[in-house]
């Protein structure tokens, strides 16, 4: 089981400023072990975000992002208290939904 | 425009900067911001997630949490523990660092053997070491609290006394010490500014970003490890984990770091 994501959402107006961090190896394919053989990519695929009920992200992510990996979103029209749900699903399946709420 | 005055201003004060200093203060400044944006998201924040399950989940051969143990305040204190250390801790009758004293909790409550928590004290990116988690989780618990490490016992006094002469202490092939890179101000080594141990103001720039989580190697190192890195890169033998040495060093630099707010686990290039 992946590591918990953190979830920050905060109002500034009536935009809500998103930031998730997540615990993922996101290993691209491209790299060789101190054996020589190639560790076998392994990365998240995509990402969705919802924001009070309604899908506000759907998005694609590929070999190219880091190691635990940071995403930001500016949500405009939130309120105080909307559950943000954000979940990932990586190329082996390995899924995780966390939920925060606009604060 | 005013930021702009800012930065004048600023070189103003300082004044003695070398015309080389002054040159490169764009991609201080760059760095600095670059630092800024990165700053609430630190991966630490992961391990330090870990860190706090491993601290409250029984183990060990004695099958006991570490939630009674004693870093200094008081058995089960951690808020604020991190900035009072090192210091001398009677049950143990030496001067410890935090990473020392979490080790010897784990040996005395939870039953560990001393072997096992020498085993694998730093990880990789892919697995991390327990004792990384629970370094980041009791630190971060510190974090905006002012340092004011203990200087008054005789143990206390000895291993900064300890720390300064091995700081200053030439030897190995390159015939190097500490002082080399970090007892003159205004050095660097490429881009990387070396900060002056011997200083308090540059003592405590660099204290109060360790532990940190490096991007460039995708993982937390702890002060053990920032000790370790500094002998091989002077080409001395490795140091002893957890020794006297490596915790009288570490003594030296926060007693002189005293009064600086802790600012959490950093994160670094």
């Amino acid at each position: 089981m992946a590591d918990p994501m953190k979830i920050r959402a905060q109002l500034k107006g009536d935009v809500a400023e998103i930031r998730v961090l997540m615990g993922h190896a996101m290993e691209t394919g491209q790299r060789k072990d101190a054996a020589g053989k190639t560790i076998p990519p392994h990365f998240i695929q995509s990402l969705t975000v919802e924001v009070g009920g309604k899908k506000v992200v759907e998005g694609q992510v590929g070999t190219s992002v880091s190691r635990n990996p940071v995403f930001g979103f500016k949500v405009k029209g939130a309120k105080a208290g909307d559950k943000v749900v954000v979940s990932w699903v990586d190329n082996k399946g390995d899924k995780r939904t966390d939920e925060a709420a606009v604060a | 425009m005013k930021y702009r005055i800012a930065v004048v201003a600023t070189l103003a004060v300082a004044g003695t900067g070398s015309v080389l200093a002054q040159a490169k203060d764009p991609t201080i400044a760059g760095i600095e911001k670059y630092r800024e944006m990165l700053g609430d998201d630190n991966p630490a924040e992961l391990y330090e997630a870990r860190g706090e399950i491993l601290w409250k989940m029984k183990a060990g051969p004695k099958n006991a949490s570490l939630e009674k143990c004693d870093l200094g305040l008081g058995p089960g204190v951690v808020k604020g523990a991190y900035v009072q250390t090192p210091r001398y801790f009677a049950d143990a009758g030496r001067v410890m660092d935090i990473e020392t004293r979490i080790n010897w909790c784990r040996t005395s409550l939870q039953g560990f053997s001393e072997a096992d928590v020498r085993k694998r004290p730093f990880g990789s990116a892919d697995k991390p070491s327990e004792i990384e988690d629970l370094v980041t989780y009791v630190v971060t618990a510190s974090k905006g609290m002012k340092v004011n490490v203990p200087t008054s016992h005789p143990k206390e006094v000895e291993a900064y006394e300890l720390g300064e002469a091995m700081f200053h202490f030439r030897a190995g092939p390159y015939d190097f010490s500490c002082a080399s890179c970090h007892g003159e101000s205004g050095k660097r080594i490429r881009l990387q500014d070396l900060p002056n141990l011997t200083t308090t103001a540059d003592a405590r720039r660099a204290y109060i970003g360790w532990p940190a989580y490096r991007v460039s190697t995708s993982r937390v190192h702890t002060m053990q490890w920032r000790i370790n890195d500094c002998f091989r890169q002077q080409r001395f033998p490795e140091p002893k984990y957890m020794s006297e040495a490596v915790d009288a060093l570490i003594t030296y630099m926060a007693q002189t770091a005293n009064g600086a707010e802790y600012k959490g686990p950093a994160l670094k290039r």
